[in-house]
């Protein structure tokens, strides 16, 4: 009997086996794809169970994990709500994350490859491993100033850093508050969504980075880069401007804002037309310098490509076919042409860092929860759209936007502000988008900012961009210089 | 060729001590650490509970000492661990079940079980001097072993739990008679095929190279099929079913040494559990989940989803290597998560290291279970300690097979760790019988001073001597006879020459 024992202990020995591989490809193989099945609320739990990194705006946490008395030992809590809404992102345990929340989880939550050594020492010294805490570029006075000067009003600000590309400001209205979204009752997180969602005003929309709007005449800069750019102008080369331009191939007429008249002699200096943001000298300029050349600097400013700063953008839009009439529209910023203001800000800091577009960055540092930095977003150069004599022209006819022209109301008192306005209709009932494109200080920027205020704001139909925008954006340039 | 070596005539009781203290240690400090880890304290009954444990590990010691002193040193160390391991887990889901606002005090429960556990335990130690006394028994077990499975059946006093009706209510407990029927079934078996075993092995046919059996020795397999078939059916309890069968044909196989019976158990066995699988639902349903485990449809399926194999999948997963450590996971996040999927909550807090680790104890329980069956000299013995080390391995890779989806999920227990009286006594039982076995496999024979060679051999096959003793003959004193430490010293002595 004892050769058929020996045999069936082998049996015994091989059922074991099997039960260890079964084990060990559950527990390492199959584990990654288990771990991230949506039907596994451990994950959930497990982070929750974490203290997850705070995300940090001068000093001051926007978002934090307090410990919470429920199952999951941690409630995230956004201080200021919705001011940083755009930038915090929400953390749900229903709906997942979004924003900062989304693009840094991994460091937040402290899973990062690069936090590896940081989870073996609290694997060694016992301690609850903890998140690392991210620091955003964001200025709390930029973003306070942006916030405040926005009101009621639905748009969004963006300002950057020129030198260095850094995301000083993102606002959006109408802005939602996460911690509405990141409270643990489920059932009132998902009434709360569902109301986010039906809102006619998309309050979970981040304006800034994501609705694409037609740029009006802030478009008229890139006109005016394209010209320079071509070598055949000059700030003070002498343009047609005349009262009405009737478009080529079309029975369609193109008249002048309030249908008022840009020069007596009906033509002007090119630096004169972006001043009173002539649209009849920017629509027979465009056509002048010709869709294809139009094209190909709104693709070296950025259109038509997607940044991540880490947040997702959506790529601003310049056709890719248009005929004579429509490169006029084009070159005002009407037709198919479409921007992000995290676009037009872009548009303006490459003028402003003399014709160095530096990418946009929303974080800055990463730091353990023993304060040892992990990581530091080192500025980089994101594209050379035009030459420094382009951007040093282009920055002097802005400033004459504001000194004497249509963005008078970006003023500031004892500093050299240079800026674009914009005013761009959408339909023909609906009021017109408000738009302001500016930095300051001109000879030595230290923020670039780019306002949309949607449907005119406050003013409705009676609405421009130098009189609804342009105090927004200087409100933001001041907060930032001051 | 079954030799004893002479290293093992050492008794290996102060080994046994020291792996107590250790299996000791483990079950207490587990039981400290969850309550450590979920309250900030030592649990309320931390000295009782440690109180009551440390006793059973001690008298269990005393009884294995002075009733089976050459017991093997390695099955009790073990068994205790398991056990406070258990016990340590299901205190944790305690806790969780206390966080969530239910009363449990299931760990009390189970402490008490363990404790009447140990209690039969010694207590088979004590009165049953011989195994092969139960021999004399073989048809009663066999009855026994029958009665106790159709029990369930009976209208009043079986209860259907979750489809399968494999309970019996007594009063406010629980019952699982196919538990205890294991063990008397393994009697049975062990009685049955040692008379038996010479007609069984008789050649018969010869088909695609497999010598068969004669075919008017097919009889027996048939009656064992048809019941378990019948337990499939009627009780609705394939795990039950798989656990005897498999028993069976094991011990059927020690028996002959005839590969064919495994050949011919196997192919009955699939034959039937796709004719179950075919014609009835729930059957279906189990091979239809493990197959299939992750289809959604099949995960919202109620009754009769995955969810429950799928939730279980996700916790061991989130164990990954190291575990979350005893208290900070979500086991009980898994219905029955202190039951059947109690090895689930364990991959979960102790991860792939912990869950190997238990599995290698039960490996070293099982494989030291084989030693004795060799080690011991009558076949009935041989049949009847192979059958429980078997029955133990097989009823451990059919739970945890389940739960990892090597095979179907059934509704068996984990021995020594799940929170369940009936299997908890019945496999203090099982290490009570071993213990015994493992006695009279260890204990120096005088016999090879007759004459024979002085190193002491073994007859492999031939048992009759000792059968004979076992019908007839007075059971053997397990005192120590008057000239046994001299004996012991000459085959060392002579082992180192």
């Amino acid at each position: 009997m004892n050769a058929a024992l020996r045999r069936l202990s082998l049996v015994a020995f091989v059922m074991m086996l099997s039960l260890m591989v079964a084990a060990t490809y559950i527990h390492v193989f199959a584990a990654p794809d288990l771990n991230a099945d949506n039907r596994n609320v451990r994950t959930i739990y497990r982070e929750y169970g974490n203290s997850r990194g705070p995300i940090i705006v001068d000093g001051e946490s926007v978002a934090l994990s307090t410990p919470s008395d429920d199952a999951f030992g941690y409630q995230r809590e956004y201080p200021q709500g919705p001011l940083y809404a755009p930038v915090t992102g929400f953390y749900s345990i229903v709906f997942g994350r979004s924003a900062i929340e989304y693009t840094q989880n991994s460091v937040l939550n402290g899973t990062a490859d690069s936090l590896f050594i940081s989870r073996l020492e609290a694997l060694v010294t016992g301690e609850q491993p903890r998140g690392s805490s991210v620091e955003v570029t964001i200025s709390a006075a930029a973003q306070q100033a942006a916030w405040d000067a926005l009101g009621d009003q639905r748009g969004a600000v963006v300002a950057l850093d020129p030198k260095t590309g850094a995301v000083l400001a993102m606002v959006s209205k109408p802005s939602y508050d996460p911690n509405d979204l990141a409270a643990h009752d489920t059932s009132l997180v998902n009434d709360e969504y569902q109301r986010l969602l039906a809102d006619d005003d998309s309050p979970l929309i981040n304006r800034a980075t994501t609705n694409r709007y037609p740029p009006g005449s802030t478009f008229k800069l890139l006109v005016a880069a394209a010209a320079l750019e071509s070598g055949a102008y000059d700030a003070d080369t002498v343009i047609p401007a005349p009262d009405q331009l009737p478009l080529p191939q079309s029975s369609s007429i193109m008249g002048n804002f309030g249908g008022a008249t840009c020069a007596p002699d009906e033509e002007m200096t090119l630096a004169d037309a972006l001043r009173i943001s002539c649209n009849t000298a920017f629509g027979q300029l465009g056509m002048d310098v010709g869709a294809d050349a139009l094209r190909s600097t709104a693709q070296a400013f950025g259109f038509g490509t997607s940044v991540e700063i880490p947040l997702k953008t959506t790529p601003s839009v310049f056709p890719g076919e248009l005929d004579v009439p429509q490169t006029a529209l084009a070159s005002i910023g009407q037709f198919d042409v479409a921007a992000t203001p995290l676009q037009m800000a872009l548009v303006g800091s490459a003028i402003a860092n003399d014709g160095v577009q530096m990418s946009p960055y929303l974080v800055d540092t990463v730091r353990t929860a023993d304060l040892d930095v992990v990581s530091q977003t080192e500025p980089s150069e994101l594209a050379r759209p035009i030459s420094a004599t382009t951007a040093n022209t282009l920055t002097d006819m802005m400033v004459g936007v504001v000194t004497g022209g249509s963005g008078s109301a970006a003023q500031i008192r004892g500093v050299d502000v240079a800026g674009k306005t914009g005013t761009a209709q959408t339909t023909t009932d609906a009021p017109p988008h408000a738009w302001f494109v500016g930095f300051a200080p001109a000879d030595d920027p230290e923020v670039v900012v780019a306002v949309i205020v949607e449907n005119g704001g406050n003013l409705g139909a009676e609405a421009t961009g130098g009189a609804v925008a342009a105090p927004i954006a200087r409100a933001v340039m001041q907060a930032v210089i001051s | 060729m079954a030799t004893v070596q002479p290293g093992e005539v050492r008794r290996g009781r102060g080994r046994e001590l020291i792996l107590l203290v250790l299996a000791v240690v483990l079950g207490l400090g587990a039981y400290a650490s969850v309550s450590l880890a979920v309250e900030e304290s030592l649990p309320a009954d931390f000295y009782a509970h440690s109180g009551v444990l440390v006793l059973l590990a001690v008298v269990l010691h005393l009884l294995v000492r002075y009733f089976a002193p050459y017991a093997d040193p390695v099955i009790l160390p073990v068994a205790v661990a398991l056990n406070g391991v258990g016990l340590a887990m299901i205190h944790r889901l305690d806790l969780a079940a206390q966080a969530a606002g239910r009363s449990s005090e299931l760990a009390t429960k189970q402490l008490v079980i363990t404790a009447v556990g140990v209690a039969a335990a010694a207590f088979l130690l004590a009165f049953l001097r011989d195994h092969r006394t139960l021999r004399r028994f073989t048809y009663t077990a066999m009855v026994v072993g029958l009665g106790l499975v159709l029990l369930p059946l009976v209208p009043g006093l079986g209860n259907e739990i979750r489809g399968a009706r494999i309970w019996i209510g007594v009063g406010d407990y629980s019952l699982q008679p196919a538990e205890f029927a294991k063990l008397a079934l393994a009697v049975f078996f062990a009685g049955y095929l040692v008379t038996n075993r010479d007609t069984l092995a008789m050649a018969g046919p010869k088909v695609l190279g497999i010598q068969l059996p004669r075919l008017r020795d097919f009889g027996p397999i048939l009656v064992v099929w048809a019941a378990c078939l019948a337990i499939l059916v009627l009780e609705r309890d394939l795990g039950t079913s798989l656990l005897f069968f498999g028993l069976f044909v094991a011990m059927l196989y020690v028996a002959t040494e005839r590969v064919s019976w495994i050949v011919i158990g196997l192919t009955l066995f699939a034959g039937g559990a796709a004719l179950a699988a075919t014609q009835f639902g729930h059957v279906a349903a189990r091979f239809e989940v493990w197959l299939n485990a992750m289809d959604p449809a099949i995960y919202e399926r109620s009754p009769g989803g995955s969810s429950q194999l799928v939730k279980g999948l996700f916790g061991m997963a989130s164990g990954g290597l190291f575990g979350t450590g005893w208290g900070q996971g979500h086991p009980q996040l898994v219905p029955f998560a202190s039951s059947d999927f109690i090895t689930a909550s364990l991959g979960e807090e102790l991860g792939l290291t912990g869950l190997l680790a238990i599995l290698l104890c039960y490996l070293v329980l099982v494989e030291r279970g084989f030693r004795v069956a060799i080690g011991v000299r009558d076949g009935f013995g041989k049949l009847l300690a192979s059958g429980l080390a078997f029955v133990l391995a097989w009823q451990v890779f059919v739970v945890v097979g389940g739960i990892t989806r090597v095979i179907p999920l059934t509704g068996l227990t984990m021995p020594f760790l799940a929170y369940g009286g009936s299997s908890l006594l019945a496999n203090w039982l099982i290490v009570a019988l071993l213990l015994r076995i493992s006695d009279s496999a260890r204990r120096p024979t005088p016999l090879p001073l007759r004459g024979g060679p002085l190193v002491p051999t073994t007859p492999e096959d031939d048992d009759e001597p000792d059968d004979a003793v076992a019908h007839h003959g007075p059971v053997p004193s397990p005192e120590h006879e008057p000239g046994q430490e001299q004996v012991t010293e000459i085959i060392r002595q002579e082992g180192r020459a």
